[in-house]
């Protein structure tokens, strides 16, 4: 497989095959990544389009410093916040929220309602793209190019534009988050 | 019994620290803190379990994918920009 560079210089040379190949390789995890921002698949498509728009016009521009996924997603996050819609349906919340309900603890600060045991039986992909999507906007995002997209923290600070401790408490509220989703839908009866 | 000390942490305190431990972030007094309390707490140790599990169940969501429509219109898009371009 050629790499990312290699078909950037043919890209830039006009080679039409080469454009296809980044299309292939990035267009999946493009479409998951918009998906998580805006409220349809269409305008995950649009938002997406707009992208690889951006990124022929910007190609002359674009040396090399971060690698072309990250500056991809960059291109992608900022033309979706501009189209974004799903946004307006979550509410704010504060960065301080704790990462377990504090009725689940007694004075003592133990454990007085534990974690249940999770009962998988088999998994249901929707069903976790579902709780994904359940996640307040910016704890969704660090959690999407954390965990579903395998982005480290320094290329989610570059995509998002925030800084390292920024990117680690909302992946602690996002990742605190959807533990407890998942354990509602997973646990044992409650 | 031992006699809980002001350094122990609590079960509240510890799940606050769980990302940070996974990020590899904590000092190392403090990391030392959070193993002392997970030796002797299974609750917070099944905790720490769900939360690695969470994040692999989150890299398991419900894929995208390219449909050949769509691949058209980006090879359309690709055209109509070189057209432009000249």
């Amino acid at each position: 497989m050629d790499s990312d560079g290699e078909l950037l210089v043919r890209l830039r040379s006009g080679d039409e095959r080469a454009f296809v190949s980044l299309v292939e390789r990035y267009t999946d995890p493009m479409l998951r990544l918009a998906s998580s921002f805006v409220p349809s698949r269409a305008v995950a498509e649009e938002v997406v389009q707009d992208t690889w728009l951006a990124l022929l016009r910007g190609i002359d521009g674009f040396e090399g410093r971060s690698s072309l996924k990250t500056w991809l997603f960059r291109i992608l996050v900022n033309q979706a916040r501009t189209t974004g819609t799903r946004e307006h349906r979550s509410v704010p919340v504060a960065d301080t929220e704790p990462a377990v309900d504090p009725s689940r603890f007694n004075a003592a600060g133990g454990w007085a309602d534990p974690p249940e045991r999770w009962m998988m039986s088999g998994e249901d992909r929707k069903l976790i793209r579902a709780c994904i999507d359940g996640l307040p906007e910016r704890q969704r995002e660090v959690v999407v190019l954390r965990d579903v997209e395998g982005l480290s923290s320094e290329e989610v600070c570059a995509v998002l534009g925030i800084s390292e401790v920024n990117q680690r408490v909302l992946l602690h509220r996002g990742r605190s988050r959807l533990r407890q989703l998942f354990e509602d839908e997973f646990g044992a009866a409650r | 019994m031992r006699l809980l000390r002001t350094r122990d942490l609590v079960c509240q305190q510890a799940v606050e620290l769980v990302t940070d431990y996974l990020e590899g972030r904590l000092r190392k007094a403090e990391r030392r803190r959070f193993e002392a309390h997970l030796a002797v707490c299974p609750h917070c140790t099944e905790y720490l379990a769900q939360l690695r599990e969470t994040i692999t169940l989150t890299g398991r969501a419900e894929p995208e994918d390219l449909t050949p429509q769509m691949r058209d219109d980006l090879v359309q898009l690709y055209r109509q920009w070189k057209a432009g371009e000249q």
